[in-house]
């Protein structure tokens, strides 16, 4: 993917450019507000990463501006005020996601990664699949090798994201806050017992393990075997 | 020198210009009333002179009509020796002086008779002939008789002059009077008035310069400055309140992010100096990093609480469904409790519409089904059970978390919503360690409450929002 992030911190700005280009993508650098206006506009990226509050232009600023000019880019807003307003003021200026400082690289990469793939066509799809696990959206039915697996409706929704986003790393707060519609702090591992009762009904009975855990993260769901 | 900058300080208060522009009204008002009274006095006794001359005059040319000049001349003799008699004088046609009491007057006067009494000077004859020195304003009018002869009746201005002499010194002095004492007793009232406006300024300097303690006096009369330094002393405690609280948080923040701060230190420290192999030292950095979550999440929820005790939290509140948050929740902390062999039940009506931050509501009831789950429940005699109860009445709607634990004695339940001491009390449980002053905190931004009280057995942790009439009216409308 190719990533506009405009962040004045250069040490911030350093770490994340070098973390994103590992992961495979490529990062263009602006330093200040006025430099990253010009970036988003001269050139086509598949995500904005905006630091909200940066010399010379205001980080909203830019994103309205985009949205304004009909560039439907995925933008992420990452900002150092984390209130819950401050979110909502995000989210209403045009921004997809909102990350507060100080975050994960992990977290960051992740959503990152979301936001690109949102931004391909998104096919009506019905059903996902991944190995031999079959999710179908019309008959809210999950079943693996053919045999069908009840589920909960929010295991069912839980199921739903992750296959949406198979072979992506999908991170706790993520979970929270797509699957549930939460944006707080849930204080325990709330969502990994989630998980983990999901994945003792799909992956148990199974001699391969679809549902991964990846340390510091998330968690993937993917199929090794390709 | 002190007395003049007294004086140049009292001269620019407001109570003495106003005192200036009150005594200049009054003395406007008092000068229009006796120009008023003077001029109505002054004409009175000018028509009353005109209208004695005139009578004088018909009474003497009645005398001349029936008994001739000898009559008339005797009448005027008479008159003229009587005490404070009129002024008279009968002449020939040339203005000769044929009798009485004043001497001669003007020839211009005698040649043109014009029957209008008009005012002279003139020099009085006494009774045996002699002259005054000096010449007297009167008011005098000249008739012609039959025959050619004059016949002049005047009345002595002295008095009127006296009498108008009198008026303009009682005018002065009224005036004079009533300036002063108008000032006087302005300049009395504004000294107190400055005085107590100084003690004001001197406590306020005094809290200016650090003694939070100080309050205005209040003198127990309840006027305008016992008003104003009651207000300004409830500001006063208020600022004096959020100030303690400020410092209040500072010391936590620094209490509570310094001991996780060590700990991540040494951490770091142990793991360069002990760690021998690559797997060791990644072990250590994940540890870090996971101690440094638990610090930022420490200091977000710091923050939340320190906003909402400083009243600067803003929090855009709009309706919403707390059921549907309630029920939400509760599902999410479903496989937990489970997992902890606790009993989750929910008793939820459909929709509780409430003016509130759907997170923040969600967070502290979070909190509270994670710590009834951990602390409450865990220690009940016989299967944990932990209830998320929602009621709803017009004045308040009431979300509640019970659990069937020990519970906390009614003495230590505020003990309990002190930061500190549920710092040190939950430092051996994982969390941030702030879950129960986030909830206090969450509740005071919605304008609610936060209780904890006996759920028989158990501890029954309680949100109120009262329902707001100003909203409900709109929501009408």
């Amino acid at each position: 993917m190719r990533i506009l992030l405009i962040e004045d911190d250069s040490d911030a700005a350093g770490f994340l450019s070098r973390g994103l280009r590992e992961a495979g993508h490529v990062v263009d650098l602006a330093q200040d507000g006025a430099q990253g206006a010009e970036f988003a506009h001269a050139n086509d990226y598949d995500v904005l990463l905006i630091d909200r509050m940066l010399p010379l232009r205001d980080g909203l600023s830019i994103v309205e501006e985009r949205r304004e000019a009909g560039d439907t880019t995925p933008i992420l807003i990452l900002s150092a005020l984390g209130q819950v307003d401050d979110r909502v003021k995000g989210l209403r200026a045009g921004g997809d996601d909102y990350l507060a400082k100080p975050y994960a690289f992990s977290e960051l990469l992740a959503r990152v990664e979301a936001l690109g793939r949102r931004q391909k066509p998104i096919q009506a799809e019905t059903a996902y699949t991944v190995g031999d696990l079959e999710l179908d959206r019309l008959s809210h039915s999950v079943s693996r090798a053919g045999q069908p697996i009840p589920l909960q409706p929010r295991e069912f929704r839980l199921l739903e994201y992750l296959m949406q986003h198979a072979g992506q790393v999908v991170t706790r707060t993520m979970l929270l806050e797509n699957v549930w519609d939460y944006h707080f702090d849930p204080q325990t591992n709330v969502i990994d017992v989630h998980v983990s009762r999901l994945r003792s009904k799909i992956d148990k009975d199974f001699d391969r393990p679809l549902l991964h855990t990846v340390r510091g993260a998330g968690y993937v769901i993917r199929d090794d075997a390709r | 020198m002190s007395f003049v900058t007294t004086l140049g300080r009292l001269l620019r208060t407001t109570a003495v210009k106003l005192t200036l522009v009150y005594v200049a009204v009054f003395t406007a008002l008092l000068v229009g009333l006796i120009v008023y009274i003077f001029t109505m006095t002054d004409d009175l006794l000018d028509r009353q002179l005109r209208e004695t001359i005139d009578a004088e005059i018909r009474g003497l040319s009645d005398q001349y009509r029936v008994r001739g000049l000898t009559g008339l001349v005797n009448s005027v003799e008479r008159r003229s020796v009587a005490p404070g008699a009129s002024l008279y004088l009968i002449t020939d046609f040339a203005g000769n002086r044929i009798a009485g009491n004043i001497d001669s007057l003007t020839q211009s006067l005698i040649a043109n008779p014009d029957g209008e009494a008009r005012p002279v000077y003139y020099v009085r004859l006494g009774p045996s002939g002699e002259e005054e020195a000096r010449p007297r304003p009167a008011l005098v009018r000249v008739f012609v008789l039959p025959g050619g002869f004059r016949l002049l009746v005047g009345r002595d201005l002295e008095e009127r002059t006296e009498f108008r002499a009198i008026i303009a010194q009682a005018a002065q002095w009224s005036l004079l009077v009533a300036i002063v004492f108008g000032l006087l007793s302005f300049l009395v009232v504004s000294s107190r008035v400055l005085r107590r406006i100084d003690a004001i300024a001197a406590t306020g300097s005094k809290i200016v310069d650090g003694d939070f303690t100080r309050r205005l006096p209040i003198t127990g009369t309840g006027d305008e400055f016992d008003r104003l330094s009651d207000s300004l002393n409830t500001m006063l405690d208020r600022i004096t309140e959020l100030h303690a609280g400020l410092r209040r948080v500072s010391d936590n923040i620094a209490h509570d992010l310094k001991t996780p701060l060590t700990r991540l230190r040494m951490q770091a420290e142990a793991a360069l100096r002990q760690a021998t192999s690559e797997e060791a030292l990644r072990d250590a950095l994940q540890a870090t990093i996971e101690e440094s979550e638990a610090l930022i999440r420490t200091f977000d929820a710091l923050l939340m609480i320190a906003r909402s005790e400083a009243g600067s939290a803003t929090v855009a509140l709009a309706p919403v469904d707390i059921a549907q948050i309630a029920r939400d929740v509760a599902e999410m902390y479903e496989p937990v409790a489970e997992e902890a062999e606790v009993t989750l039940s929910v008793e939820v009506p459909d929709t509780v519409m409430v003016e509130a931050n759907r997170e923040l509501v969600g967070q502290a009831l979070a909190n509270l089904i994670d710590n009834a789950i951990k602390h409450g429940a865990r220690d009940a005699e016989e299967g944990p059970k932990v209830s998320v109860i929602l009621t709803d009445s017009q004045v308040a709607a009431e979300l509640s978390v019970a659990d069937n634990g020990p519970g906390i004695a009614p003495a230590d339940r505020s003990r309990v919503t002190d930061r500190f001491v549920r710092l040190e009390a939950s430092r051996s449980t994982p969390g941030s360690g702030l879950g129960l002053s986030l909830v206090e905190a969450i509740a005071n931004v919605h304008r609610g409450r936060f209780e904890l009280g006996d759920a028989e057995p158990g501890l029954k942790a309680t949100l109120v929002f009262p329902h707001d009439p100003k909203h409900l009216a709109q929501d009408r409308s």
